[in-house]
């Protein structure tokens, strides 16, 4: 997810492309007639979910159909009609809230170290290093169930406090790998700038260091978020009485989807997307 | 002295109480036996739970692989000419380009799922035009099919494909390719000489972090795929939700994550650990 924000600055010499010689007046439109096509394929299951948040429910039961019956804009007006979507959807939310802050802090930290400290001083970096890797690499479905074994044997009662702990869990590497990737350009001169300036530790930190590497923990943070919002996997695991968004969803394929998941999926959607063009805009103002 | 260690203290007793001891007590699980009455569990180390499993599920342990590898291999062939269009045309619109890749992670996936099993209903959008129009016969189906869950699964992971495939793409340096045409080679060879070999990291990452979830994922089977054609996934989800058969849940997710070690390993054997925080 962080390639948008950290892709490459454009380098001018070589935008240009490889083209050796002109290429023949056709083929020159394949590739980008190819990708649009791709991007179109991207977007279709989504346009048909906004399209069909606006559909008509002819049936007895308030359920997503697969006719179009005619345009409304009644799931809207009911956007909480379904008191445990609702509920399930302000759960993920604060859940959400909670791990990030949580991770943001944890994963900071940890990529502070392994950024600033090489093995004679940190000795079992690459240690820590294999278990990020792992517990990013490895399957989400082991990691849950595995936590939900843990949770049986030591009798915690499922609920917030576990997803809150599992989401946590996952989010850290993540969080460190981020923003890690963001202080690999930091220069150590400016702290030791403001020691001789008279700053303490404390002040040069607050002052100097996190003001410079916000863009890399606010990455993190997007990063975590994003992950904990749309967990299903773990969440389906350990969550137990306290039902967020995605488990609700897919409880709720069995019994019929009602029309309010869509208008949710379509407003998120919005809103996200509307967030992501505009940090593209002010970036490129920026620069 | 002590810094690097303060420091990564929070993350480490998190992730060792969460993650890793996890993992070990997953491994106790598979080797108790479970009293079905009371639900009490015992280490006997039982070994033979995991030939027992493996000799009920090891149909399902196939179908993930032919599923998760079929997905996987259509995200790598699909996805590849848009991440190379996007790192060499992409000019000033990259970002944009890079951000409609990822246009699905807006969506949950959940709810992803549950559209194109809309989708792909048997009077849905597509197939009921379709039928409709007398361009397919009436009992044609692909909800319930292998079909379905491969296009789900290569819907919901594409973006894990080409994201790493940008990036590596992305890094190649033009001027390499330059001296290939200077030195008279041919597209067709400078793509299959140069190119391709400098994206093999990239490629190796981008199977690594589709195949992988893939090959555990059964959210897409049990919505797209109906009861047939079961992936482990859904396996281990029935024992440890639906059947409260700890030990055989475990002993399965104890063999899928072996067998996810096995790519872990190579990656990391090849490519080093670090590498990964490129690609994500």
């Amino acid at each position: 997810m962080s390639a948008v924000a950290t892709a490459a600055p454009e380098r001018p010499a070589q935008a240009a492309g490889p083209t050796p010689r002109p290429r023949r007046r056709w083929t020159r439109f394949l590739l980008p007639a190819y990708s649009w096509l791709i991007i179109a394929y991207l977007v279709f299951p989504i346009a048909v979910m906004a399209l069909y948040s606006f559909n008509k429910v002819t049936t007895g039961l308030p359920q997503v159909s697969f006719s179009w019956n005619g345009f409304t804009t009644q799931w809207y007006q009911e956007w909480s009609g379904v008191p445990g979507l609702t509920s399930s959807f302000w759960l993920s939310i604060r859940l959400a809230i909670a791990a990030t802050l949580l991770a943001t802090v944890i994963g900071t930290l940890l990529a502070l170290a392994l950024v600033r400290y090489r093995p004679p001083r940190f000795r079992g970096r690459v240690f820590v290093e294999q278990v990020m890797f792992l517990n990013i690499a490895a399957p989400e479905i082991v990691l849950g169930a595995s936590l939900l074994g843990l949770f049986i044997t030591i009798t915690l009662a499922r609920g917030f406090v576990t997803l809150l702990l599992a989401h946590v869990a996952f989010s850290i590497a993540y969080v460190a790998v981020t923003v890690r990737a963001r202080l690999a350009g930091f220069d150590r001169a400016l702290e030791e700038a403001a020691a001789d300036l008279g700053a303490n530790s404390w002040t040069t930190f607050r002052k100097i260091t996190l003001p410079l590497i916000m863009p890399g923990i606010l990455a993190g943070a997007l990063m975590a978020f994003a992950l904990s919002i749309d967990d299903f996997v773990t969440s389906n695991f350990v969550s137990g009485a306290a039902v967020p968004f995605p488990v609700w969803v897919y409880g709720a394929t069995r019994i019929g989807i009602p029309p309010q998941v869509f208008v949710f999926g379509s407003v998120i959607f919005g809103v996200g997307i509307l967030c992501a063009f505009a940090s593209i805009v002010l970036s490129r103002r920026k620069a | 002295m002590l810094a690097p260690y303060l420091l990564s203290l929070p993350a480490g007793v998190w992730l060792l109480a969460l993650f890793l001891v996890p993992l070990v007590v997953m491994l106790s699980l598979s080797l108790q036996s479970c009293n079905p009455a009371t639900g009490a569990c015992v280490l006997t180390w039982h070994w033979a739970e995991f030939g027992q499993q493996l000799s009920l599920y090891h149909t399902q342990f196939l179908t993930s692989f032919y599923f998760a590898g079929a997905a996987t291999l259509i995200d790598l062939v699909v996805s590849f000419p848009i991440a190379y269009w996007i790192a060499f045309y992409g000019g000033s619109k990259k970002n944009f380009f890079l951000l409609m890749l990822l246009v699905p992670f807006f969506v949950s996936f959940v709810i992803r799922t549950v559209v194109w099993e809309f989708i792909l209903s048997d009077q849905g959008v597509v197939l009921g035009a379709l039928k409709h129009a007398h361009l397919l016969p009436q009992s044609f189906h692909v909800l319930g099919t292998g079909y379905a869950v491969v296009a789900g699964l290569a819907y919901n992971y594409l973006p894990f494909t080409a994201l790493p495939l940008y990036v590596a793409i992305e890094r190649i340096d033009r001027r390499v390719l330059d001296a290939a045409y200077d030195l008279y080679a041919t597209k067709r060879a400078a793509f299959t000489r140069v190119i391709l070999p400098l994206t093999i990291p990239g490629l190796f990452a981008a199977f690594l972090l589709t195949f992988i979830p893939a090959l555990g994922d059964y959210v897409n089977q049990v919505i797209l795929g109906g009861t047939n054609n079961t992936m482990i996934g859904t396996v281990i989800q029935n024992s440890f939700l639906v059947t409260l058969d700890y030990p055989g849940g475990s002993a399965l997710s104890a063999v899928l994550l072996a067998i996810a070690l096995i790519g872990i390993f190579a990656y990391a054997r090849l490519l080093g650990t670090r590498t990964i925080e490129e690609y994500l």
